[in-house]
């Protein structure tokens, strides 16, 4: 009967293994690029993970203190019977132990306390307006069923104007450079989620939230919708593009415009108004 | 409670097994009802598992049966996977988990519990059932519909849900979604004020607040939260319903439009829903824990033979969780737009929801040390309920600490988190107390065999099912999507094969359950006759015989100590019903007395 203990043991053993081995697999841990799995790119992301790593060796340590307590319990404190069929051993007749519940409350309500104070200088930098960068907006960005319009100010330095440059799923910035957009939604809510930079952001109808991010390495990245938008929701995937240089933005910005010009584009859509094209 | 009110058990078949007032008849309803909607969400989970992973790959039987149609080739339309996940997170959640534990074990165990001959309002009883029947009918119906069923998620949020062109299912599901929604909570309501009247009025003699189990007190709590967060659901769940029927705008911006659709005059604030929603769907997850933590705690205690660690301080730590859970709705909210100061307070009072659980834990683990623990299959299941529910909240500290919720909020994590809460929670409860009382619903006993095999099989294939969700869950993977290969970092090998296994696993847990069917049944009709109290437990139902008569007790019974006095030393046996005064020569704890 006591080795009915051993089922839990193995249990709790293989989640710890589970996620033990996690961070030696780039597919199993945190998204980083493919080429450098141990790198976190963005600022946020590099705070994120740290706190991510203090929170799992906390709850690891707690999950074994507690399983192996769990299990020990099981084992040592198993029914035995003897030859005639009386337990060996008569349970212990206690209600508990006062000391013990203070114990226990008051430690672990002082560790969660402590998580809970530790994380709020990080959050207030990634989330609070008043963290915001004081730079020029990068880019308006608006998710529709079920794409990422990107509207980006052209040569005067300002959105809404006739010379903006519109581009599709395709949004451009510098590397360390700390990117602004304003997140806006034209339909549904949708979430801007960039898993690889541990930025996310609903994007809701009738709201501009500003959103801003960094990378230390140029390349591609992906954009995701988090949020379910719908039946393409799983679809709705953006490419970020990071410049190793401004001038490198600048020129691709430039190359673009006039591409934009040439093909008559002129006059872009309204949000509000949908095109062919959106929903095939 | 008068003998006066005993009224003989009704003869006429009807009134006796269907329209009957008997709470455990309505309690036995509930558990098949609820036993039925598990087997319809469960099989929904299998085809979401399916389609995650062999996205888009021809599926047995329902590919032949609904998308043979050439322009498909087999496979399965995305709107239908988000159909599927809505359904299944919408019928798990209000037609099997909350119905089972309030309703079924709810009803069983209240007044048998406390000594009385039946529930308060035993009329409003039979109503609370009955309501549920058009809540499953909406929902069934929702398939015939134009446009098929809601696919806005369990958690419907506008416009998604508000605008008819937004999604198929929003065209007309979404209504019919709203219309089961309704009718579920109007059982859950009537059911509560039921529990918290037969609570607070019907107890037997001697049943002090203080001596009554931790199941009848989990219940009351979990009532108490119902009562009091169920109008705010049903009052956004009407919201939604005028927006969509009559025109209003509580939910739609200013021009609000999706799809071609019309616009909307707009004004209303889509955040609201989210506020509204949360302030009942938060405590609704606690309402769907209480009674397994209330059902585990008696479980533990009578199979360690040993009294229950710290009463008190649990029943004060089910109340700490019952009222700050109502302070913690906007942790689902991190990244919703909501100012991000207003996530700073919630942040901290989500953490600190999780040491009334801590302690509850440290309680389950304090209450078998130095028991005498007996195997039987019952206490397996409490024990995974307890070993699960760890992970479960050690889980949620990572989504409290809002900086890591910025990066897997809407991920596979939280997919996970819920799972080992209500799968590994609630679930294992729910097993744990079908198990354990069993004997005293239906006068026979389960195979004991079977039961531990469907155990083994259960606890196993439900760790390979929802354990690596929270590695693919940090790596990224976005929930509610039927193809995550659309991604390059969800495209690579080991992501795809962790998707593959939890779908295989998957699968054997879901085959896993047929023990379990066939264990129920083959035991109703031909399981070993049950003493009254074959597990020589404390509390009151098993002072009556088995199972009980119409009028419960042919004498009210008398109660003389709390429910958990297991081997108290001097006395023959290793148990004290609380029927049975206390012989002359032993004391109790004085800390109970």
């Amino acid at each position: 009967m006591r080795y009915w203990s051993l089922i839990f043991a193995i249990a709790a053993l293989f989640s710890v293994g589970a996620f033990a081995y996690a961070p030696f697999s780039p597919d199993w841990w945190l998204p980083n690029p493919a080429d450098e799995p141990g790198h976190v790119v963005s600022k946020a992301g590099r705070e994120i993970d740290a706190l991510f790593l203090i929170i799992l060796w906390l709850s690891g340590i707690v999950f074994v203190a507690t399983q192996a307590a769990m299990v020990w319990a099981q084992f040592r404190y198993a029914d035995r019977l003897d030859a005639d069929g009386k337990p060996v051993r008569p349970a212990h007749y206690f209600h508990g132990s006062q000391r013990l519940e203070v114990l226990w409350t008051i430690v672990p309500a002082g560790i969660l306390l402590f998580l809970a104070l530790y994380q709020m200088g990080t959050w207030a930098d990634i989330k609070f307006r008043s963290a915001a960068p004081r730079t020029p907006v990068l880019a308006e960005v608006t998710a529709r069923q079920f794409q990422w319009l990107i509207k980006y100010p052209g040569p005067d330095g300002k959105i809404g104007t006739m010379d903006d440059l519109f581009t599709i799923n395709d949004l451009h910035f510098v590397k360390d450079e700390t990117a602004l957009i304003h997140l806006k939604s034209a339909d549904v809510i949708h979430s801007f989620f960039l898993p690889q930079m541990r930025i996310k952001q609903d994007a809701v109808p009738g709201m501009t939230i500003p959103v801003w991010f960094d990378s230390d390495r140029a390349g591609r990245f992906e954009l995701a919708c988090a949020e379910l938008c719908g039946w393409g929701h799983y679809k709705m995937r953006g490419e970020v593009v990071v410049h190793e240089t401004r001038e490198d933005f600048e020129a691709w910005q430039a190359a673009r415009l006039a591409e934009q010009g040439r093909s008559q584009v002129g006059e872009p859509e309204d949000d509000d108004e949908t095109s062919e094209g959106d929903r095939q | 409670m008068s003998d006066a009110h005993v009224h003989p058990r009704p003869r006429n078949p009807l009134t006796r097994y269907v329209f009957s007032t008997d709470h455990k008849v309505i309690a036995i309803q509930f558990l098949f009802t609820g036993l039925f909607a598990f087997v319809l969400g469960g099989l929904m989970a299998m085809v979401i598992r399916w389609q995650l992973a062999w996205p888009w790959k021809p599926v047995p039987i329902l590919s032949k049966w609904l998308w043979s149609d050439p322009a498909l080739g087999g496979q399965m339309p995305p709107e239908f996977y988000n159909k599927l996940f809505t359904l299944h997170a919408t019928i798990m959640i209000f037609f099997v988990i909350i119905p089972l534990l309030t309703g079924a074990f709810g009803n069983f165990l209240i007044p048998l519990m406390i000594g009385a001959r039946d529930m308060a309002f035993p009329k409003l009883n039979m109503f609370s059932y009955w309501i549920l029947w058009p809540g499953i009918g909406f929902l069934l119906a929702s398939f015939f519909v134009e446009g098929g069923a809601s696919e806005a998620g369990w958690t419907g949020y506008p416009p998604l849900s508000t605008l008819a062109h937004a999604a198929p299912g929003s065209l007309n599901g979404q209504t019919y979604w709203l219309l089961s929604l309704l009718c579920a909570g109007v059982s859950s309501l009537t059911g509560s004020i039921n529990y918290i009247t037969t609570v607070v009025m019907l107890r037997a003699p001697g049943m002090k607040l203080f001596r009554m189990p931790m199941t009848v007190w989990s219940l009351f709590i979990t009532a108490l939260l119902q009562a009091v967060a169920l109008p705010v659901l049903t009052s956004a769940l009407v919201m939604q319903l005028l927006d969509r029927l009559a025109g209003t705008n509580f939910f739609s911006p200013v021009g609000g439009s999706a799809g071609n659709g019309p616009a909307a005059v707009g004004g209303g604030a889509p955040l609201l829903f989210q506020h509204l929603f949360w302030f009942y769907s938060h405590p609704a997850v606690y309402i769907m824990i209480l009674p397994g933590m209330g059902i585990a705690s008696d479980v533990i205690s009578t199979f360690s033979r040993k009294p229950l660690f710290g009463y008190k301080p649990m029943v004060i730590a089910l109340a700490a969780i019952a009222g700050m859970g109502f302070l913690v709705w906007g942790h689902h909210m991190f990244v919703s737009g909501m100012n991000p100061a207003l996530g700073a307070t919630f942040m901290v009072s989500t953490m600190m929801i999780a040491l009334p659980s801590a302690i509850k834990v440290f309680n389950w683990i304090g209450t078998m040390w130095g028991g005498r623990i007996q195997y039987t299959t019952a206490m397996l299941n409490a024990m995974a309920f307890v070993s699960m529910f760890i992970i479960g909240g050690l889980s949620g500290i990572f989504m409290a600490a809002t900086p890591v919720d910025i990066h897997i909020h809407d991920t596979y994590f939280i997919v996970g988190h819920i799972h080992y809460v209500l799968f590994g929670g609630s679930t294992f409860a729910l097993f744990a107390g079908i198990y354990y009382w069993f004997p005293k619903m239906f006068g026979r006993m389960m195979n004991e065999g079977l039961g531990k095999l469907h155990f083994l099989l259960t606890f196993v294939f439900m760790t390979g099912t929802f354990l690596f969700m929270h590695i693919v869950g940090w790596h990224g993977h976005m929930r509610r999507i039927p193809d995550p290969t659309v991604y390059e970092f969800l495209r690579a090998p080991g992501v795809v094969w962790m998707n593959q296994f939890m779908t295989v696993c998957a699968f054997v847990l879901g085959l896993s359950q047929l023990i379990l069917v066939v264990n129920f049944f083959h035991s109703i009709v031909a399981g070993a006759p049950a003493p009254d109290n074959p597990w020589k437990a404390n509390s009151l139902e098993w002072a009556t015989t088995s199972p009980p008569p119409h009028h419960n007790f042919d004498e009210l019974p008398r109660v003389f100590h709390p429910p958990y006095e297991f081997s108290v030393p001097g006395a023959e046996d290793d148990y004290l019903p609380q029927t049975s005064p206390l012989p002359p020569n032993i004391n109790l704890d004085p800390v109970m007395a």
